[in-house]
Protein backbone atom coordinates (compact mmCIF):
# COMPACT_ATOMS: atom_id res chain seq x y z
CA UNK A 1 0.00 0.00 0.00
CA UNK A 2 1.15 3.49 -0.80
CA UNK A 3 -0.29 5.57 2.01
CA UNK A 4 0.78 9.18 2.26
CA UNK A 5 2.55 8.44 5.56
CA UNK A 6 4.53 5.58 4.06
CA UNK A 7 5.45 7.63 1.01
CA UNK A 8 6.42 10.56 3.18
CA UNK A 9 8.66 8.19 5.11
CA UNK A 10 10.34 7.06 1.90
CA UNK A 11 10.98 10.67 0.90
CA UNK A 12 12.52 11.36 4.32
CA UNK A 13 14.73 8.30 3.81
CA UNK A 14 15.68 9.72 0.43
CA UNK A 15 16.77 12.95 2.13
CA UNK A 16 18.92 10.95 4.58
CA UNK A 17 20.52 8.97 1.76
CA UNK A 18 21.30 12.19 -0.05
CA UNK A 19 22.81 13.73 3.11
CA UNK A 20 25.01 10.65 3.46
CA UNK A 21 26.08 11.08 -0.16
CA UNK A 22 26.93 14.74 0.43
CA UNK A 23 28.94 13.82 3.52
CA UNK A 24 30.83 11.16 1.58
CA UNK A 25 31.47 13.57 -1.27
CA UNK A 26 32.97 16.12 1.15
CA UNK A 27 35.15 13.68 3.05
CA UNK A 28 36.25 10.84 0.75
CA UNK A 29 39.04 11.20 -1.77
CA UNK A 30 42.74 10.75 -2.33
CA UNK A 31 43.01 12.58 0.95
CA UNK A 32 40.45 11.57 3.57
CA UNK A 33 39.11 14.51 5.54
CA UNK A 34 37.00 13.64 8.61
CA UNK A 35 33.46 15.02 8.48
CA UNK A 36 33.97 17.29 11.49
CA UNK A 37 37.01 18.82 9.87
CA UNK A 38 35.21 19.22 6.55
CA UNK A 39 32.26 20.99 8.21
CA UNK A 40 34.67 23.15 10.15
CA UNK A 41 36.36 24.14 6.90
CA UNK A 42 33.00 25.17 5.53
CA UNK A 43 32.13 27.36 8.46
CA UNK A 44 35.53 28.80 9.35
CA UNK A 45 37.74 29.46 6.35
CA UNK A 46 41.24 28.60 7.49
CA UNK A 47 44.27 28.43 5.19
CA UNK A 48 44.91 24.76 5.95
CA UNK A 49 45.36 22.29 3.13
CA UNK A 50 42.30 20.30 4.18
CA UNK A 51 40.12 23.41 4.26
CA UNK A 52 41.32 24.40 0.80
CA UNK A 53 40.56 20.98 -0.62
CA UNK A 54 37.07 21.05 0.84
CA UNK A 55 36.25 24.60 -0.21
CA UNK A 56 37.93 24.73 -3.60
CA UNK A 57 37.45 21.20 -4.86
CA UNK A 58 34.92 19.16 -3.00
CA UNK A 59 32.18 21.71 -2.40
CA UNK A 60 31.90 22.76 -6.06
CA UNK A 61 32.06 19.13 -7.11
CA UNK A 62 29.31 18.23 -4.67
CA UNK A 63 27.13 21.13 -5.82
CA UNK A 64 27.54 20.08 -9.43
CA UNK A 65 26.71 16.49 -8.50
CA UNK A 66 23.53 17.60 -6.76
CA UNK A 67 22.46 19.71 -9.71
CA UNK A 68 23.28 17.17 -12.38
CA UNK A 69 21.89 14.13 -10.58
CA UNK A 70 18.61 15.80 -9.67
CA UNK A 71 18.19 17.32 -13.14
CA UNK A 72 18.86 14.09 -15.03
CA UNK A 73 16.53 12.08 -12.80
CA UNK A 74 13.69 14.63 -13.11
CA UNK A 75 14.16 14.80 -16.87
CA UNK A 76 14.08 10.99 -17.01
CA UNK A 77 10.77 10.85 -15.14
CA UNK A 78 9.25 13.43 -17.48
CA UNK A 79 10.54 11.83 -20.66
CA UNK A 80 9.31 8.40 -19.59
CA UNK A 81 5.89 9.90 -18.90
CA UNK A 82 5.72 11.94 -22.12
CA UNK A 83 6.73 9.04 -24.36
CA UNK A 84 4.98 6.36 -22.22
CA UNK A 85 8.24 4.53 -22.72
CA UNK A 86 9.98 2.98 -19.71
CA UNK A 87 13.31 3.14 -21.53
CA UNK A 88 13.19 6.87 -22.18
CA UNK A 89 16.03 9.04 -20.85
CA UNK A 90 18.17 12.00 -21.87
CA UNK A 91 18.83 10.64 -25.34
CA UNK A 92 15.22 10.19 -26.25
CA UNK A 93 14.30 13.76 -27.10
CA UNK A 94 17.59 14.32 -28.91
CA UNK A 95 18.61 16.73 -26.17
CA UNK A 96 21.76 14.93 -25.16
CA UNK A 97 22.93 14.71 -28.75
CA UNK A 98 22.08 18.39 -29.19
CA UNK A 99 24.28 19.36 -26.26
CA UNK A 100 27.09 17.14 -27.54
CA UNK A 101 26.85 18.70 -30.99
CA UNK A 102 27.05 22.13 -29.42
CA UNK A 103 30.19 21.16 -27.52
CA UNK A 104 31.85 19.53 -30.53
CA UNK A 105 31.16 22.58 -32.68
CA UNK A 106 32.48 24.83 -29.93
CA UNK A 107 35.76 22.92 -29.85
CA UNK A 108 36.14 22.39 -33.58
CA UNK A 109 34.95 25.72 -35.00
CA UNK A 110 34.99 28.28 -32.18
CA UNK A 111 38.24 27.18 -30.60
CA UNK A 112 36.59 27.03 -27.20
CA UNK A 113 38.91 25.09 -24.95
CA UNK A 114 37.46 25.32 -21.46
CA UNK A 115 34.62 23.56 -19.70
CA UNK A 116 33.16 26.95 -18.80
CA UNK A 117 32.88 28.07 -22.41
CA UNK A 118 31.39 24.76 -23.49
CA UNK A 119 28.41 25.17 -21.17
CA UNK A 120 26.74 27.78 -23.34
CA UNK A 121 27.32 25.84 -26.52
CA UNK A 122 25.98 22.72 -24.86
CA UNK A 123 22.88 24.55 -23.64
CA UNK A 124 22.26 26.11 -27.03
CA UNK A 125 22.68 22.78 -28.80
CA UNK A 126 20.31 21.07 -26.37
CA UNK A 127 17.70 23.81 -26.79
CA UNK A 128 17.82 23.75 -30.60
CA UNK A 129 17.62 19.95 -30.77
CA UNK A 130 14.84 19.73 -28.17
CA UNK A 131 12.81 22.50 -29.82
CA UNK A 132 13.21 20.85 -33.21
CA UNK A 133 12.05 17.48 -31.90
CA UNK A 134 9.02 18.97 -30.19
CA UNK A 135 8.11 21.16 -33.16
CA UNK A 136 8.22 18.21 -35.55
CA UNK A 137 6.22 16.01 -33.17
CA UNK A 138 3.62 18.72 -32.53
CA UNK A 139 2.78 18.87 -36.23
CA UNK A 140 1.89 15.20 -36.45
CA UNK A 141 -1.58 13.76 -36.22
CA UNK A 142 -1.27 12.69 -32.60
CA UNK A 143 0.02 16.14 -31.66
CA UNK A 144 3.32 15.52 -29.84
CA UNK A 145 2.00 12.22 -28.54
CA UNK A 146 4.27 9.45 -27.27
CA UNK A 147 5.05 7.85 -30.61
CA UNK A 148 5.75 11.01 -32.60
CA UNK A 149 7.95 12.40 -29.79
CA UNK A 150 9.97 9.20 -29.51
CA UNK A 151 10.40 8.84 -33.26
CA UNK A 152 11.36 12.43 -34.03
CA UNK A 153 13.69 12.32 -31.01
CA UNK A 154 15.34 9.15 -32.31
CA UNK A 155 15.72 10.72 -35.75
CA UNK A 156 17.36 13.88 -34.41
CA UNK A 157 19.55 11.80 -32.08
CA UNK A 158 20.78 9.68 -34.97
CA UNK A 159 21.28 12.66 -37.30
CA UNK A 160 23.24 14.63 -34.74
CA UNK A 161 25.25 11.53 -33.85
CA UNK A 162 26.36 11.40 -37.48
CA UNK A 163 27.35 15.07 -37.37
CA UNK A 164 29.32 14.56 -34.16
CA UNK A 165 31.22 11.52 -35.36
CA UNK A 166 31.73 13.10 -38.76
CA UNK A 167 33.51 16.06 -37.18
CA UNK A 168 35.44 13.92 -34.72
CA UNK A 169 36.64 11.49 -37.36
CA UNK A 170 38.36 14.20 -39.37
CA UNK A 171 39.52 16.32 -36.46
CA UNK A 172 41.71 14.42 -34.00
CA UNK A 173 42.50 17.49 -31.92
CA UNK A 174 38.82 18.08 -31.23
CA UNK A 175 38.36 14.44 -30.31
CA UNK A 176 41.21 14.75 -27.79
CA UNK A 177 39.26 17.43 -25.88
CA UNK A 178 35.79 16.08 -26.55
CA UNK A 179 36.51 12.70 -25.01
CA UNK A 180 37.02 14.29 -21.61
CA UNK A 181 33.62 15.86 -21.80
CA UNK A 182 31.71 12.96 -23.31
CA UNK A 183 32.40 10.39 -20.58
CA UNK A 184 30.51 12.59 -18.12
CA UNK A 185 32.17 13.86 -14.99
CA UNK A 186 31.48 16.31 -12.22
CA UNK A 187 35.15 16.92 -11.43
CA UNK A 188 36.94 20.14 -12.31
CA UNK A 189 33.82 22.31 -12.44
CA UNK A 190 33.93 25.67 -10.69
CA UNK A 191 31.26 27.23 -8.46
CA UNK A 192 30.75 29.80 -11.21
CA UNK A 193 29.84 27.05 -13.63
CA UNK A 194 27.42 25.55 -11.14
CA UNK A 195 25.90 29.02 -10.83
CA UNK A 196 25.58 29.49 -14.57
CA UNK A 197 23.26 26.53 -15.02
CA UNK A 198 21.33 27.10 -11.79
CA UNK A 199 18.69 29.43 -13.33
CA UNK A 200 17.97 26.86 -16.03
CA UNK A 201 17.60 24.12 -13.46
CA UNK A 202 15.23 26.31 -11.47
CA UNK A 203 13.03 26.92 -14.53
CA UNK A 204 13.03 23.20 -15.28
CA UNK A 205 12.19 22.36 -11.70
CA UNK A 206 9.24 24.75 -11.56
CA UNK A 207 7.87 23.48 -14.87
CA UNK A 208 8.27 19.88 -13.67
CA UNK A 209 6.30 20.61 -10.51
CA UNK A 210 3.59 22.42 -12.48
CA UNK A 211 3.33 19.48 -14.91
CA UNK A 212 3.06 16.78 -12.22
CA UNK A 213 -0.74 16.49 -12.21
CA UNK A 214 -0.97 16.74 -15.97
CA UNK A 215 1.49 13.89 -16.36
CA UNK A 216 -0.58 11.77 -13.96
CA UNK A 217 -3.62 12.41 -16.15
CA UNK A 218 -1.79 11.82 -19.44
CA UNK A 219 -0.71 8.41 -18.15
CA UNK A 220 -4.38 7.38 -18.35
CA UNK A 221 -4.64 8.35 -22.03
CA UNK A 222 -5.27 11.59 -23.89
CA UNK A 223 -9.05 11.37 -23.63
CA UNK A 224 -9.03 10.85 -19.86
CA UNK A 225 -6.63 13.77 -19.49
CA UNK A 226 -8.96 15.98 -21.54
CA UNK A 227 -11.91 14.76 -19.49
CA UNK A 228 -10.07 15.78 -16.32
CA UNK A 229 -9.83 19.31 -17.64
CA UNK A 230 -6.27 19.41 -18.98
CA UNK A 231 -5.20 21.20 -22.13
CA UNK A 232 -3.00 18.32 -23.15
CA UNK A 233 -0.88 20.16 -25.70
CA UNK A 234 -0.04 22.70 -23.04
CA UNK A 235 0.84 20.01 -20.49
CA UNK A 236 3.08 18.29 -23.04
CA UNK A 237 4.77 21.55 -23.98
CA UNK A 238 5.48 22.53 -20.35
CA UNK A 239 6.76 19.06 -19.51
CA UNK A 240 8.90 18.84 -22.64
CA UNK A 241 10.45 22.25 -21.99
CA UNK A 242 11.20 21.12 -18.43
CA UNK A 243 12.88 17.94 -19.68
CA UNK A 244 14.84 19.79 -22.35
CA UNK A 245 16.05 22.53 -20.02
CA UNK A 246 16.98 20.11 -17.23
CA UNK A 247 18.81 17.71 -19.53
CA UNK A 248 20.46 20.51 -21.48
CA UNK A 249 21.79 22.19 -18.35
CA UNK A 250 22.99 18.94 -16.78
CA UNK A 251 24.68 17.66 -19.92
CA UNK A 252 26.27 21.01 -20.70
CA UNK A 253 27.70 21.10 -17.20
CA UNK A 254 28.85 17.51 -16.72
CA UNK A 255 28.65 15.74 -20.05
CA UNK A 256 26.15 13.00 -20.82
CA UNK A 257 26.17 11.05 -17.57
CA UNK A 258 24.39 7.86 -18.46
CA UNK A 259 21.82 5.80 -16.67
CA UNK A 260 20.62 8.26 -14.00
CA UNK A 261 17.63 9.35 -16.06
CA UNK A 262 16.81 5.77 -16.96
CA UNK A 263 17.18 3.90 -13.68
CA UNK A 264 16.26 6.40 -10.97
CA UNK A 265 12.64 6.96 -12.08
CA UNK A 266 12.05 3.19 -11.98
CA UNK A 267 13.50 2.95 -8.50
CA UNK A 268 11.36 5.88 -7.34
CA UNK A 269 8.17 4.40 -8.80
CA UNK A 270 8.91 1.06 -7.17
CA UNK A 271 9.12 2.88 -3.84
CA UNK A 272 6.25 5.40 -3.96
CA UNK A 273 3.94 4.35 -6.78
CA UNK A 274 3.19 6.27 -9.96
CA UNK A 275 1.84 9.65 -8.78
CA UNK A 276 4.24 12.30 -10.01
CA UNK A 277 3.92 14.51 -6.96
CA UNK A 278 5.84 11.74 -5.16
CA UNK A 279 7.93 10.33 -8.00
CA UNK A 280 9.44 13.71 -8.99
CA UNK A 281 10.83 14.77 -5.58
CA UNK A 282 12.05 11.28 -4.70
CA UNK A 283 13.75 10.93 -8.10
CA UNK A 284 15.51 14.26 -7.64
CA UNK A 285 16.83 13.11 -4.25
CA UNK A 286 17.92 9.67 -5.43
CA UNK A 287 19.36 10.96 -8.70
CA UNK A 288 21.56 13.43 -6.85
CA UNK A 289 22.58 10.72 -4.38
CA UNK A 290 23.42 8.27 -7.19
CA UNK A 291 25.67 10.74 -9.01
CA UNK A 292 27.45 11.72 -5.78
CA UNK A 293 27.99 8.12 -4.67
CA UNK A 294 29.19 7.22 -8.16
CA UNK A 295 31.61 10.12 -8.10
CA UNK A 296 32.89 9.17 -4.62
CA UNK A 297 33.36 5.59 -5.72
CA UNK A 298 35.22 6.78 -8.81
CA UNK A 299 37.66 8.68 -6.60
CA UNK A 300 38.76 5.59 -4.70
CA UNK A 301 38.53 2.53 -6.93
CA UNK A 302 41.66 3.16 -9.03
CA UNK A 303 44.10 5.11 -6.85
CA UNK A 304 45.84 7.36 -7.50
CA UNK A 305 43.73 8.00 -10.60
CA UNK A 306 39.99 8.73 -10.78
CA UNK A 307 37.20 7.11 -12.76
CA UNK A 308 34.67 9.74 -13.99
CA UNK A 309 31.19 9.64 -12.47
CA UNK A 310 29.67 9.01 -15.89
CA UNK A 311 31.41 5.65 -16.02
CA UNK A 312 30.51 4.65 -12.48
CA UNK A 313 26.78 5.58 -12.60
CA UNK A 314 26.13 2.83 -15.11
CA UNK A 315 28.29 0.46 -13.10
CA UNK A 316 26.28 1.17 -9.96
CA UNK A 317 22.94 1.66 -11.69
CA UNK A 318 22.87 -1.48 -13.80
CA UNK A 319 22.55 -3.91 -10.87
CA UNK A 320 19.81 -1.76 -9.36
CA UNK A 321 17.83 -1.84 -12.59
CA UNK A 322 18.37 -5.58 -12.96
CA UNK A 323 17.08 -6.08 -9.45
CA UNK A 324 13.99 -4.02 -10.28
CA UNK A 325 13.35 -6.03 -13.44
CA UNK A 326 13.64 -9.30 -11.56
CA UNK A 327 11.40 -8.06 -8.78
CA UNK A 328 8.77 -6.87 -11.26
CA UNK A 329 8.76 -10.26 -12.94
CA UNK A 330 8.25 -12.01 -9.63
CA UNK A 331 5.29 -9.74 -8.83
CA UNK A 332 3.41 -10.13 -12.10
CA UNK A 333 4.15 -13.81 -12.72
CA UNK B 1 -27.60 20.71 -15.70
CA UNK B 2 -28.70 21.14 -19.30
CA UNK B 3 -26.57 19.62 -22.02
CA UNK B 4 -27.47 20.06 -25.66
CA UNK B 5 -25.93 20.09 -29.12
CA UNK B 6 -27.05 22.36 -31.95
CA UNK B 7 -26.36 21.77 -35.64
CA UNK B 8 -23.24 19.78 -34.73
CA UNK B 9 -20.71 18.92 -37.39
CA UNK B 10 -18.11 16.53 -36.00
CA UNK B 11 -15.45 14.35 -37.57
CA UNK B 12 -11.88 13.16 -37.58
CA UNK B 13 -9.26 14.50 -39.99
CA UNK B 14 -10.90 14.52 -43.42
CA UNK B 15 -13.87 12.36 -42.45
CA UNK B 16 -17.11 13.95 -41.32
CA UNK B 17 -19.06 11.58 -39.08
CA UNK B 18 -21.86 13.82 -37.89
CA UNK B 19 -23.24 16.55 -40.12
CA UNK B 20 -25.84 18.91 -38.72
CA UNK B 21 -27.16 17.07 -35.68
CA UNK B 22 -29.13 18.61 -32.84
CA UNK B 23 -29.71 16.82 -29.55
CA UNK B 24 -31.07 17.54 -26.10
CA UNK B 25 -29.94 15.49 -23.08
CA UNK B 26 -32.74 15.33 -20.52
CA UNK B 27 -31.55 16.52 -17.15
CA UNK B 28 -31.47 14.06 -14.24
CA UNK B 29 -32.25 11.08 -16.44
CA UNK B 30 -30.39 8.05 -17.70
CA UNK B 31 -29.97 8.48 -21.44
CA UNK B 32 -28.71 5.66 -23.64
CA UNK B 33 -27.45 6.17 -27.16
CA UNK B 34 -27.89 3.18 -29.48
CA UNK B 35 -27.07 2.52 -33.10
CA UNK B 36 -25.04 0.27 -35.36
CA UNK B 37 -21.23 0.39 -35.45
CA UNK B 38 -19.79 3.54 -37.01
CA UNK B 39 -23.11 5.41 -36.78
CA UNK B 40 -21.44 8.24 -34.86
CA UNK B 41 -22.68 7.53 -31.34
CA UNK B 42 -19.24 7.61 -29.74
CA UNK B 43 -18.37 10.66 -31.81
CA UNK B 44 -21.47 12.42 -30.51
CA UNK B 45 -20.60 11.48 -26.92
CA UNK B 46 -17.04 12.73 -27.38
CA UNK B 47 -18.28 16.03 -28.76
CA UNK B 48 -20.75 16.43 -25.87
CA UNK B 49 -17.94 15.59 -23.43
CA UNK B 50 -15.50 18.14 -24.88
CA UNK B 51 -13.08 15.41 -25.99
CA UNK B 52 -13.60 16.40 -29.61
CA UNK B 53 -14.06 19.92 -30.91
CA UNK B 54 -16.98 20.19 -33.35
CA UNK B 55 -16.21 21.75 -36.72
CA UNK B 56 -19.57 23.38 -36.78
CA UNK B 57 -22.51 24.03 -34.49
CA UNK B 58 -22.20 24.20 -30.74
CA UNK B 59 -22.51 22.21 -27.55
CA UNK B 60 -24.32 24.08 -24.81
CA UNK B 61 -23.76 23.40 -21.12
CA UNK B 62 -26.40 25.27 -19.13
CA UNK B 63 -26.70 27.66 -22.07
CA UNK B 64 -22.96 28.37 -22.28
CA UNK B 65 -20.76 27.34 -25.19
CA UNK B 66 -18.97 24.23 -23.91
CA UNK B 67 -15.88 24.61 -26.05
CA UNK B 68 -15.29 28.17 -24.92
CA UNK B 69 -15.48 27.45 -21.20
CA UNK B 70 -12.19 26.84 -19.34
CA UNK B 71 -11.53 23.06 -19.54
CA UNK B 72 -11.01 22.77 -15.80
CA UNK B 73 -14.40 24.37 -15.11
CA UNK B 74 -16.08 21.99 -17.57
CA UNK B 75 -14.37 19.05 -15.84
CA UNK B 76 -15.94 20.14 -12.55
CA UNK B 77 -19.41 19.84 -14.08
CA UNK B 78 -19.06 17.12 -16.69
CA UNK B 79 -17.37 13.74 -16.15
CA UNK B 80 -16.39 11.69 -19.18
CA UNK B 81 -15.27 8.09 -19.34
CA UNK B 82 -13.74 7.37 -22.75
CA UNK B 83 -13.77 3.97 -24.37
CA UNK B 84 -10.35 2.51 -23.65
CA UNK B 85 -8.40 4.38 -21.02
CA UNK B 86 -4.82 3.29 -20.32
CA UNK B 87 -3.80 1.65 -17.08
CA UNK B 88 -0.28 2.68 -16.10
CA UNK B 89 1.69 -0.15 -14.56
CA UNK B 90 1.74 -0.21 -10.79
CA UNK B 91 -1.06 2.28 -10.18
CA UNK B 92 -3.36 1.33 -7.30
CA UNK B 93 -7.13 1.69 -7.31
CA UNK B 94 -7.07 4.45 -4.72
CA UNK B 95 -4.39 6.30 -6.70
CA UNK B 96 -6.33 6.10 -9.91
CA UNK B 97 -9.63 7.17 -8.35
CA UNK B 98 -7.79 10.06 -6.67
CA UNK B 99 -6.86 11.39 -10.11
CA UNK B 100 -10.55 12.13 -10.63
CA UNK B 101 -10.03 14.97 -8.15
CA UNK B 102 -7.72 16.85 -10.48
CA UNK B 103 -10.28 19.36 -11.77
CA UNK B 104 -10.75 20.49 -8.17
CA UNK B 105 -7.04 20.87 -7.45
CA UNK B 106 -4.32 23.34 -8.26
CA UNK B 107 -0.69 22.47 -8.67
CA UNK B 108 0.16 24.20 -5.42
CA UNK B 109 -2.77 22.59 -3.60
CA UNK B 110 -2.73 18.96 -4.53
CA UNK B 111 -4.61 17.21 -1.79
CA UNK B 112 -7.31 18.30 0.69
CA UNK B 113 -9.74 16.67 3.15
CA UNK B 114 -12.50 17.31 0.61
CA UNK B 115 -10.53 15.27 -1.92
CA UNK B 116 -10.11 12.49 0.62
CA UNK B 117 -13.83 12.48 1.32
CA UNK B 118 -14.78 12.48 -2.37
CA UNK B 119 -12.51 9.52 -3.08
CA UNK B 120 -13.96 7.60 -0.14
CA UNK B 121 -17.50 8.24 -1.34
CA UNK B 122 -16.63 7.31 -4.92
CA UNK B 123 -15.06 4.02 -3.82
CA UNK B 124 -18.15 3.24 -1.75
CA UNK B 125 -20.60 4.21 -4.52
CA UNK B 126 -18.80 2.02 -7.04
CA UNK B 127 -18.63 -0.72 -4.41
CA UNK B 128 -14.86 -1.16 -4.61
CA UNK B 129 -13.75 -0.06 -1.13
CA UNK B 130 -12.04 -3.40 -0.52
CA UNK B 131 -10.02 -3.03 -3.75
CA UNK B 132 -8.52 0.33 -2.78
CA UNK B 133 -4.94 -0.85 -2.34
CA UNK B 134 -4.85 -3.35 -5.21
CA UNK B 135 -2.93 -2.60 -8.41
CA UNK B 136 -5.46 -1.86 -11.17
CA UNK B 137 -3.75 -4.15 -13.70
CA UNK B 138 -4.44 -7.13 -11.43
CA UNK B 139 -8.23 -6.61 -11.50
CA UNK B 140 -10.84 -8.32 -13.65
CA UNK B 141 -12.54 -6.40 -16.47
CA UNK B 142 -15.68 -5.80 -14.42
CA UNK B 143 -13.73 -4.52 -11.43
CA UNK B 144 -11.62 -2.31 -13.66
CA UNK B 145 -14.69 -0.75 -15.22
CA UNK B 146 -16.03 0.07 -11.76
CA UNK B 147 -12.67 1.62 -10.89
CA UNK B 148 -12.89 3.91 -13.92
CA UNK B 149 -16.46 4.84 -13.05
CA UNK B 150 -15.30 5.55 -9.50
CA UNK B 151 -12.65 7.90 -10.90
CA UNK B 152 -15.33 9.77 -12.82
CA UNK B 153 -17.48 9.81 -9.65
CA UNK B 154 -14.65 11.33 -7.61
CA UNK B 155 -14.83 14.21 -10.07
CA UNK B 156 -18.22 14.95 -8.44
CA UNK B 157 -19.88 16.24 -11.56
CA UNK B 158 -23.59 16.68 -12.13
CA UNK B 159 -23.37 14.80 -15.42
CA UNK B 160 -21.53 11.66 -16.39
CA UNK B 161 -20.90 10.55 -19.99
CA UNK B 162 -19.84 6.92 -20.45
CA UNK B 163 -18.64 5.49 -23.77
CA UNK B 164 -19.55 1.79 -23.98
CA UNK B 165 -19.06 1.09 -20.27
CA UNK B 166 -20.29 -2.51 -20.59
CA UNK B 167 -18.30 -3.64 -23.61
CA UNK B 168 -15.94 -6.55 -22.91
CA UNK B 169 -17.77 -7.46 -19.70
CA UNK B 170 -19.63 -10.69 -19.06
CA UNK B 171 -23.38 -10.40 -18.55
CA UNK B 172 -23.25 -10.32 -14.75
CA UNK B 173 -20.68 -7.53 -14.78
CA UNK B 174 -22.68 -5.69 -17.45
CA UNK B 175 -25.73 -5.72 -15.19
CA UNK B 176 -23.59 -4.58 -12.29
CA UNK B 177 -22.43 -1.53 -14.23
CA UNK B 178 -25.96 -0.81 -15.46
CA UNK B 179 -27.31 -0.95 -11.90
CA UNK B 180 -24.55 1.40 -10.81
CA UNK B 181 -25.55 3.83 -13.58
CA UNK B 182 -29.15 3.57 -12.45
CA UNK B 183 -28.16 4.30 -8.81
CA UNK B 184 -26.16 7.32 -9.93
CA UNK B 185 -29.14 8.67 -11.86
CA UNK B 186 -31.36 8.09 -8.85
CA UNK B 187 -28.82 9.99 -6.78
CA UNK B 188 -29.56 13.05 -8.93
CA UNK B 189 -27.00 12.83 -11.71
CA UNK B 190 -27.56 13.14 -15.42
CA UNK B 191 -26.09 9.99 -16.97
CA UNK B 192 -25.46 9.38 -20.67
CA UNK B 193 -24.07 6.10 -21.98
CA UNK B 194 -23.39 4.49 -25.32
CA UNK B 195 -24.60 0.87 -25.17
CA UNK B 196 -24.75 -1.97 -27.67
CA UNK B 197 -27.22 -4.24 -25.91
CA UNK B 198 -30.69 -3.09 -26.95
CA UNK B 199 -32.56 -5.00 -24.26
CA UNK B 200 -30.39 -3.49 -21.56
CA UNK B 201 -30.95 -0.07 -23.06
CA UNK B 202 -34.69 -0.71 -23.06
CA UNK B 203 -34.64 -1.86 -19.47
CA UNK B 204 -32.40 0.71 -17.80
CA UNK B 205 -32.78 3.88 -19.87
CA UNK B 206 -35.23 6.69 -19.20
CA UNK B 207 -34.47 8.15 -22.59
CA UNK B 208 -33.16 6.43 -25.69
CA UNK B 209 -31.46 8.12 -28.64
CA UNK B 210 -31.26 5.95 -31.77
CA UNK B 211 -28.66 6.93 -34.35
CA UNK B 212 -27.91 5.89 -37.91
CA UNK B 213 -25.37 7.34 -40.36
CA UNK B 214 -24.55 10.29 -38.12
CA UNK B 215 -28.19 11.29 -37.67
CA UNK B 216 -30.65 10.86 -34.84
CA UNK B 217 -33.48 8.67 -36.10
CA UNK B 218 -35.59 8.72 -32.98
CA UNK B 219 -35.38 9.88 -29.36
CA UNK B 220 -37.72 9.32 -26.44
CA UNK B 221 -38.77 6.78 -23.81
CA UNK B 222 -37.64 3.20 -24.59
CA UNK B 223 -41.16 2.01 -25.37
CA UNK B 224 -41.53 4.70 -28.06
CA UNK B 225 -38.10 4.25 -29.65
CA UNK B 226 -37.39 0.54 -29.44
CA UNK B 227 -40.02 -0.76 -31.83
CA UNK B 228 -39.75 -3.43 -34.49
CA UNK B 229 -39.95 -1.05 -37.47
CA UNK B 230 -37.33 1.28 -36.02
CA UNK B 231 -34.85 -1.44 -35.05
CA UNK B 232 -35.33 -3.04 -38.46
CA UNK B 233 -34.57 0.30 -40.08
CA UNK B 234 -31.65 1.37 -37.87
CA UNK B 235 -29.82 -1.94 -37.55
CA UNK B 236 -31.09 -3.55 -40.76
CA UNK B 237 -32.19 -6.40 -38.53
CA UNK B 238 -35.45 -8.24 -39.07
CA UNK B 239 -36.87 -8.59 -35.56
CA UNK B 240 -39.88 -8.85 -33.29
CA UNK B 241 -40.33 -6.63 -30.23
CA UNK B 242 -42.44 -7.93 -27.36
CA UNK B 243 -42.97 -6.58 -23.85
CA UNK B 244 -40.47 -8.12 -21.44
CA UNK B 245 -42.32 -10.65 -19.23
CA UNK B 246 -40.43 -9.36 -16.17
CA UNK B 247 -40.24 -5.59 -16.60
CA UNK B 248 -42.68 -4.91 -19.46
CA UNK B 249 -39.97 -2.90 -21.22
CA UNK B 250 -39.44 -3.64 -24.94
CA UNK B 251 -37.61 -6.89 -25.66
CA UNK B 252 -35.94 -7.24 -29.05
CA UNK B 253 -35.91 -10.74 -30.50
CA UNK B 254 -34.13 -11.17 -33.86
CA UNK B 255 -36.29 -13.16 -36.23
CA UNK B 256 -34.91 -16.55 -37.18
Amino acid sequence: MHGAVRRGGVVVLGVLVLLAAVAASLTVGSRHIPLAEALDALLHPAPTEAALIVRELRVPRTLVGLEVGAALALAGVIMQALTRNPLAEARVLGVSAGAATGVVCAIAFAGAASLASWIWFGLAGAAVAGALVFAVAARTRDGSGPVSLALSGAAIDAGLGAVIYGILSIDAATFEQYRFWVVGSIAGRTPAMAGQVAPFLLVGLVLAVVSARGLDALALGDDVARGLGHRIQRVRLAAAVAAIVLTGAAVALAGPIAFVGLAVPHLARALVGTAHRWVLPLSALLGAALVLFADVLGRVITPPGEVPAGVVTALVGAPVLLWLVRRARVVTA
Amino acid sequence: MRLAGQDLVVGYDDRTVIDGLSVEIPSGQLTVIIGPNACGKSTLLRALGRLLKPRGGSVLLDGELLHELPPRQVAQRLGVLPQSPLVPEGVTVADLVARGRQPHQRWWQQWSPADQEAVKTALADADIVELADRPVEALSGGQRQRVWIAMALAQQTEALLLDEPTTFLDVAHQVEVLRLMRRLQQGGRTVVAVLHELNQAARYADHVIAMKDGRIVAAGPPADVITAPLITDVFALDCTVIPCPVTATPLVIPNP
